[in-house]
């Protein structure tokens, strides 16, 4: 993997040290596959996150310095765009669509369960650090409402029973 | 010999378990010792018979469904591979009503051929549209399109052609084909399936449009919930390399096209094309001042095409038939057809492609079916989070751009979702605002602020404080917001939320 503070004499204000090896074999990774690209920003956040989990907050000097950014440029990037996250999520992340197609057939029910049969709001991890629970608006699935996706993988005409049995299969999974 | 069997690997599909049954079918066919190829092909797009397995016979193709893992072994014992006599047996899809009432041109393929199947998309009338812009000069591609009367699918209706010739003419170093696959409004689905069903469509679309306005590099942006379509759009693009169709040497033409899959990152307002090239160029998704309109000054300052995801996938057949062949479905001005998607509580949901000219209710009742709940069906939004609520009085509003727009709604990029009549209106109207809240890129202040006030008006008339001030607040800050805002969403926010104050006013003043 490149190294990118020797191909970068620049003085780097990065506290590289604050990125654990994984991290920053992550962040390295992503910036030697699309530094040169055409607009590199969202490919390389999107390589990070998918290498981690989630964008370090401690990456973005180095994406910064790597790109010739300013950190608030690389910073504004993560606080805009409600995919990206700054910490680690649970084990699995249940996404549940917010949107007009599923609140026809029953999704703000659908949310109130979810919440409390899991303990967390919205963008939290339940304690056990098994679940996080984000809002997603669309998922496309719009003719089988309510939907919900766990860990990329899409599931139609959820109701409460259903997103329990989900959950369950969930942790079984795991096993 | 093998029997070949059709199941979808279509999202939708898959969320009611076409994945499962899969599975199921190869091994169950493997302790019979049957001899059966799997194909993965697109939706169908009648989704209440999802999971669907289609056999292919001698007498065509039958279809079961919907089915569900455990009827496999019923399946075999009712010699289903032989298209035998079973309770979910339907027979030749394309016979149902449902189907058969349908003008497929852009979904012709989708739901019969392997996606990824280049041989296949051949087999089917692929890349005959291409073969025939290879033809022509960049001039008469865009007249084809031009007199074709096709308009931008995604919402906006702006005639392509006329978008086109602006990019034609633009000088560049380096023009650049988008394609908007930021599908985001809620009850819309036909991008997607047209993606995971057909991608070479939309591929081959690009390249033609490369070819008319001098274009050799393409991206298609496409929003990160949708990574089955990633996968299938992936696996397409490299078919399309290994094969010549993409690169340096398009079908062995000399001429150059290259194309590149990018992934947005759940911002709603990146569907609007400058934010788009905003969010590709890696920049946070804001929009801009026009002019400069994209075709002149668009990607990386280039003269850049914008186009969604059907509009180009309908160009092939334009390319391929000619014009008049499309101009002559539809009405008025809105020519050709428009792939309607049956969202939120209809029974029978699904992709419905018709010419222009059904009435939304032949749309709810005669294809939906009514309610999915049973319930009479109380409100209709067309067009997605920016579309207006539509109360019955109205259902007999013809699919129309100009229609839709004379009644104050608009028909966008073809969603219509149901409401039974236990909704709330003043709740949907709250959403609205709450929607353009949270996903305002904060460029203009009528969006920016308003969004959050008008959640907060709306807070108070529902709570019966100083209901009839603001009322008469509320419809201040949307004139403010429809006539004061940089781009649709701060624009047209306003319209959901009028047209449920207006036709469901009670719903307020409970």
């Amino acid at each position: 993997m490149t190294d990118t503070s020797t191909l970068l004499p620049l003085k780097n204000p990065t506290p590289r040290a604050a990125l654990n090896a994984a991290q920053r074999q992550a962040v390295d990774g992503a910036l030697a596959s699309f530094r040169d690209a055409a607009g590199a920003l969202l490919p390389i956040l999107h390589a990070v996150q998918d290498a981690l989990g989630y964008i370090p907050e401690a990456a973005v000097p180095t994406i910064a310095h790597a790109l010739n950014l300013s950190r608030a440029e690389v910073h504004g990037m993560l606080s805009f765009y409600h995919y990206f996250r700054t910490q680690p999520p649970g084990r699995h992340v249940i996404q549940l669509c917010r949107a007009e197609a599923c609140q026809a057939m029953g999704a703000r029910t659908l949310e109130a369960h979810a919440k409390r049969r899991l303990g967390v709001d919205f963008h939290a991890t339940t304690t056990d650090g098994e679940f996080t629970l984000e809002p997603v608006y669309c998922l496309g699935n719009c003719a089988c409402a309510p939907s919900v996706m766990i860990d990329g993988d899409l599931h139609g005409r959820v109701d409460a029973a259903r997103f329990d049995v989900l959950l369950a299969q969930t942790r079984e999974a795991q096993r | 010999m093998s029997t070949t069997v059709y199941i979808s690997r279509d999202a939708s599909a898959l969320a009611l378990g076409a994945e499962r049954v899969a599975r199921a079918l190869a091994e169950q066919a493997q302790r019979a010792g049957a001899d059966v190829r799997i194909v993965r092909n697109g939706s169908r797009g009648l989704f209440w018979l999802e999971p669907l397995v289609e056999v292919l016979t001698p007498a065509g193709r039958i279809a079961y469904g919907p089915v569900q893992p455990e009827d496999m072994p019923g399946l075999f014992a009712a010699g289903f591979l032989n298209g035998g006599a079973h309770v979910l047996r339907i027979g030749d899809i394309e016979q149902l009503p449902y189907f058969a009432r349908q003008e497929r041109l852009t979904f012709a393929r989708v739901g019969v051929t392997d996606p990824t199947d280049l041989a296949d998309y051949r087999a089917h009338g692929g890349l005959q549209g291409l073969q025939r812009a290879l033809e022509l000069g960049p001039a008469d591609i865009v007249k084809t399109v031009t007199d074709s009367g096709l308009r931008g699918r995604g919402g906006a209706a702006f005639p392509a052609g006329i978008k086109w010739q602006t990019a034609l003419n633009a000088a560049g170093t380096q023009k650049y084909i988008v394609c908007n696959a930021d599908e985001g409004d809620s009850g819309t689905f036909s991008d997607r399936m047209l993606m995971e069903g057909d991608p070479f469509a939309l591929l081959e679309g690009m390249i033609i449009a490369g070819l008319g306005v001098g274009a050799t590099r393409g991206f298609i942006y496409l929003r990160c919930e949708y990574p089955h379509a990633q996968r299938t759009l992936e696996a397409a693009i490299a078919a399309a390399y290994a094969a010549g169709v993409l690169g340096a040497d398009v079908l062995g033409s000399g001429r150059r096209f290259d194309l590149e899959l990018r992934l947005g990152a759940g911002a709603y307002i990146c569907g609007e094309e400058t934010s788009l090239l905003d969010s590709l160029e890696g920049k946070r998704g804001q929009v801009r001042v026009k002019p400069p309109l994209p075709a002149i000054k668009g990607l990386f300052g280039q003269p850049t095409i914008v186009n969604n995801v059907i509009t180009l996938a309908s160009v092939p057949i334009i390319l391929a038939r000619g014009a008049d062949y499309y101009r002559d479905y539809g009405m008025g001005r809105s020519r050709g057809t428009l792939p309607l998607q049956l969202a939120g509580n209809i029974k029978h949901g699904g992709l419905v492609e018709k010419a222009f000219g059904l009435s939304l209710r032949e749309l709810l009742y005669d294809y939906g079916g009514g309610s999915a709940t049973g319930r009479p069906i109380r409100a209709v939004q067309v067009g997605g989070p920016l579309g207006a609520y539509l109360p019955e009085s109205q259902f007999d509003t013809p699919i129309d751009y100009e229609a839709f727009a004379a009644i104050g709604a608009m028909l966008g990029h073809g969603g219509i979702v149901a409401f039974d009549d236990t909704v709330d209106m003043a709740e949907q109207a709250r959403f609205a605002m709450e929607f353009c809240a949270l996903e305002s890129c904060g460029k203009c202040t009528p969006c920016r602020i308003g969004s959050t006030r008008g959640v907060e008006v709306i807070d108070r008339i529902r709570a019966g404080v100083a209901r009839v001030e603001n009322e008469a607040l509320l419809r201040d800050l949307c004139e403010t917001m429809v006539n004061g805002s940089l781009c649709a969403l701060g624009g047209l926010t306003p319209y959901p939320v009028l047209s449920a104050l207006q036709h469901f006013g009670d719903d307020f003043r409970q």
